[in-house]
């Protein structure tokens, strides 16, 4: 049976058993008396039986669905002539691979030889009985699970508090999924990063000022003779960022504070949804917009006053990235700006100093380190930007700190070497892990101290 | 005293007097530098958006182009009592090719032939033995059709090419622009609805390519995002807001679930990669991983803006239903959360949005295969609408720019109508 025919089978189960333990209870009440001899309400008793019978086959499902492929996997392998067995690792691997596509009817017969075509048919047929087990099991822990539930329907048995014990773990689990997904990040790009280390050194890797991994794919080669140094990487995403937070956070302050302090209030709300239009453009579109319609600009500007910018420059890209990131600068310093307290302004305005004065020598002096906060987290967001640069800035890496220069960045190299084709052993392919590790943790270091700093503003005046 | 002290004010009073002025110049100015910045933000807005509308509008037309088709069954090779297989197997692009030569015959060398049969598109075969396949009769008559016209023939009927420009840098070249002309001065040239943007999938020819494929994966891997990130988003902020304890767990979740709203979208996508693909070996380029991928990324937008919705609900009501005997886990379910609804749904469409404009994850995952074939499922490999348009802005063919701006309007009006919704909602909210 299909695992989706298994499920909806197991749904319809549990209504069956919800139905029987409601009715169930009812009939207890009644021969006591009234429903109200009941502990709980002859939903909840349903409810019981439902848990009990829907969640324990859907572990036994889950389990199954985890460990089938590869029970399946030795089960057939170890059925094939010894000969095949005895063969090296990968070649298995892709004798297998033909075996089940041909017996999932992806391939033709006539790429196999005889023996496949048999252990496609034992495959098939041991798929089949193990579908078959996997449904009877399923079943069978579903209906011993209502069996115990109903048992368990008596006037007394407190079902209420026992299925809102069951909610509650489930709430808690949920809330944990923040938690392993955390993990799950931390776990999968460090194990990939390790065995990029064990190939390449670390010190080569942190300080090396030479990145070109495409030497690296070439089968049969010294993984270290392509190289993997991370500088210009680094230096490259810094530079981008740089330009975009030199456009973004003037801009941004300025609007927002303007926006607080100056505007109507109904400036104000029209004018802040406008801006804010600007982060909720999707990044592609930004890229897009950065490839072609500014760069080129950027292009012909500098030509015409016989700059020679390079038609995947820095400046393009850290220019767009700026733009999506106002919004942000913008609401950040909003927020921090209206947290200032008004008797500060009032103090200041008091003593006859000008508004201009007031923000320059009160209001951001008392806000800094708030905004310092919001200009770090923005920081964060533009070395994590992915589509911008991948679009628009270069792909070779270059050590140079001049923004009409093409130069590229982390998040580009990972994408450019993670998408297409890839074997996973290649140290190319692991480079990206390594690079999402740093990625990871400095972001989460810059949000980490942000979110400090912030925090810490806000106190101050609460 | 008072005497004394005359002079020294007035002098005070002059020395700021004197500085005033400077000091009311400097306020006005900073007051335009304010203004300044909020228009320059207004400024990039309007380039952006009409730089892509500019771009894409020609891109919803499309010319077509009337030829005298003369279905000769001897060069056909078949007859009008054919049967249908034979029909579908006969060679119609010599049809097309014959009516152009016909309708220009000073054309010699095979570049020109070549030049001349690249004013049509090469579906042109198929909409012809569509039409035989529909009406036999056809074979051995002659009959005007209207064919699609070639992307570059078409960027030039619409006005996109300069024909001032030399001749080597267009891919419109001088013979076609006559042509094209004399066609146009027939009465032979026709601009459409782009109809086939909306009905196909990509393509390697602009004229063909669609984004019908695009959009249905976008909503298959939503549709799996929104399944699993709103009922364990709304779960978790609910246990947040009303069951947990305060305690060490309870912070470690809460700081998780805060730098996991920082955390870089590409990372999450590399997390799919290895965990969904390569561990648990789900399938490559599928809606399942893609709408997994997203749903761990919209999770935390979903639980923050539900727990603000959960926090806004007036403790009264919780009161009362306590008071008159509901469990804590009845009291949420059946009075906090309704009420709490209309603001955790407007979170979770503003999430909803976000997945859907999200592109870097799905690179990750292989959502960028090349796919005619519209997805009939969470498992079929698919592309969706943002990669699409990452994938037609890196094709060099100009006719790919036009298509990239319409995919990108598509896109906008599809985020402009989800975020209009949670407003709409947010308003009512605040009614009540």
């Amino acid at each position: 049976m299909q695992t989706t025919t298994v499920f909806l089978v197991l749904v319809a189960l549990c209504v069956v058993s919800f139905l029987t333990g409601r009715k169930r209870s009812k009939i207890l009440a009644m021969q006591a008396g009234s429903l109200t001899s009941l502990h709980s309400l002859p939903n909840h008793y349903g409810y019981m039986a439902a848990i009990w019978a829907g969640l324990p086959a859907l572990l036994v499902l889950l389990l199954w669905m985890g460990f089938e492929s590869s029970i399946l996997h030795k089960a057939v392998v170890s059925h094939l002539p010894p000969a095949v067995q005895e063969l090296p690792e990968e070649e298995l691997g892709l004798y297998y691979n033909q075996v089940q596509s041909f017996a999932k009817g992806v391939i033709d017969s006539a790429e196999l030889d005889e023996t496949q075509i048999a252990a496609a048919t034992y495959y098939s047929e041991t798929a089949s009985s193990f579908s078959q087990l996997k449904a009877t099991m399923v079943f069978l822990v579903a209906i011993l699970g209502t069996l115990l539930a109903l048992r368990r329907v008596t006037l007394l048995f407190r079902a209420r508090n026992h299925v809102e014990k069951v909610f509650e773990w489930l709430l808690f689990s949920c809330s944990f999924v923040a938690v392993v997904t955390t993990l799950g990040i931390v776990l999968s790009v460090l194990f990939e990063a390790i065995r990029f280390f064990q190939i390449v050194p670390l010190s080569d890797f942190l300080f090396g000022l030479q990145w070109s991994p495409q030497m690296a794919i070439r089968e049969n080669q010294v993984a270290a003779s392509g190289s993997f140094g991370f500088v210009p990487l680094l230096i490259g995403t810094l530079l981008i960022s740089a330009v975009a937070l030199l456009i973004a956070v003037p801009i941004g302050l300025m609007s927002a504070i303007y926006l607080s302090e100056y505007a109507t209030r109904r400036f104000r709300a029209v004018t802040k949804p406008v801006l804010e239009i600007l982060a909720g453009v999707p990044t592609v579109v930004y890229g897009f917009f950065a490839a072609l319609t500014v760069a080129p600009f950027i292009r012909e500007l500098g030509e015409s006053i016989g700059l020679d910018v390079a038609s995947e420059s820095a400046l393009a890209a850290g220019l767009v990235m700026g733009i999506m990131i106002i919004p942000f600068v913008m609401s950040l310093s909003d927020d921090i700006i209206n947290a200032v307290p008004v008797s500060l302004r009032e103090a200041s305005l008091g003593m006859g100093a000008t508004m201009n004065e007031t923000i320059r020598r009160v209001v951001l002096p008392a806000a800094l380190p708030g905004i310092v906060g919001g200009i770090l987290l923005a920081a964060s967001r533009a070395i994590g930007e992915t589509m911008i640069v991948v679009m628009a800035a270069g792909l070779s890496a270059k050590l140079t700190l001049n923004p009409l220069e093409a130069v590229t960045t982390i998040t580009v190299q990972i994408v450019t070497l993670l998408v297409g084709d890839q074997e996973f052993d290649s140290p190319k392919t692991l480079a990206a892990f390594a690079l999402g590790l740093v990625l990871f943790f400095v972001t989460l270091l810059l949000n980490f101290v942000a979110l400090y700093v912030v925090r810490k503003y806000r106190e101050q005046y609460e | 005293m008072n005497n004394m002290n005359e002079p020294d004010r007035s002098h005070t009073t002059r020395i700021i007097q004197a500085s005033l002025k400077k000091r009311y110049a400097r306020e006005r100015r900073f007051q335009w530098y304010g203004r300044l910045a909020v228009l320059t933000g207004f400024v990039f807005l309007f380039i952006l958006l009409s730089d892509i509308v500019i771009k894409g509008t020609p891109a919803f037309t499309q010319h077509f182009i009337k030829l005298d088709i003369n279905f000769d069954s001897d060069e056909l090779g078949i007859t009008r009592s054919a049967s249908l297989e034979e029909i579908a197997s006969a060679d119609f692009s010599t049809l097309v090719k014959n009516s152009l030569r016909e309708k220009f015959p000073d054309v010699g060398g095979r570049n020109e032939k070549k030049a001349l049969y690249r004013l049509i598109s090469i579906r042109a075969e198929y909409t012809l033995r569509d039409m035989v396949l529909e009406n036999p009769q056809l074979i051995g008559n002659t009959s005007e059709v209207w064919l699609l016209a070639h992307s570059e023939a078409g960027s030039y009927l619409k006005g996109q090419v300069d024909t001032r420009a030399p001749e080597s840098e267009r891919r419109v070249k001088d013979v076609q622009v006559a042509w094209l002309d004399t066609l146009t001065n027939d009465e032979r040239t026709e601009s459409r609805f782009n109809a086939t943007f909306f009905t196909s999938g990509d393509s390697r020819e602009p004229e063909l390519a669609g984004i019908k494929a695009a959009l249905y994966g976008s909503f298959f891997t939503l549709l799996v995002t929104f399944c699993l990130a709103f009922p364990i988003g709304v779960m978790a902020a609910i246990y947040l807001e009303e069951f947990a304890p305060r305690n060490r767990l309870t912070d470690l979740i809460e700081i998780n679930i805060n730098n996991l709203a920082a955390v870089p979208s590409i990372v999450f996508g590399l997390l799919g990669l290895a965990v969904f693909i390569n561990f648990f070996e789900l399938p490559r380029s599928a809606p399942l991983v893609g709408g997994m991928v997203l749903a761990l990324m919209t999770l935390p937008t979903i639980i923050i803006t539900s727990r603000a919705a959960i926090q806004s609900v007036s403790p009264s009501i919780q009161e009362a239903a306590m008071g008159v005997g509901a469990s804590k886990l009845q009291t949420v379910f059946h009075h906090v959360l309704p009420v709490a609804m209309p603001g955790i749904l407007t979170g979770s469409i503003i999430g909803m949005a976000q997945a859907l404009g999200e592109t870097a994850p799905l690179l990750m995952i292989g959502m960028v295969a090349f796919i005619m074939d519209v997805p009939g499922g969470v498992t079929d490999p698919a592309t969706v609408l943002p990669v699409q348009i990452y994938l037609w802005a890196d094709s060099p063919e100009r006719g790919f720019m036009e298509k990239t701006s319409a995919a990108i309007m598509v896109l906008m009006g599809f985020l402009i109508l989800m975020n209009a919704f949670a407003v709409y909602l947010r308003k009512r909210f605040e009614l009540k």
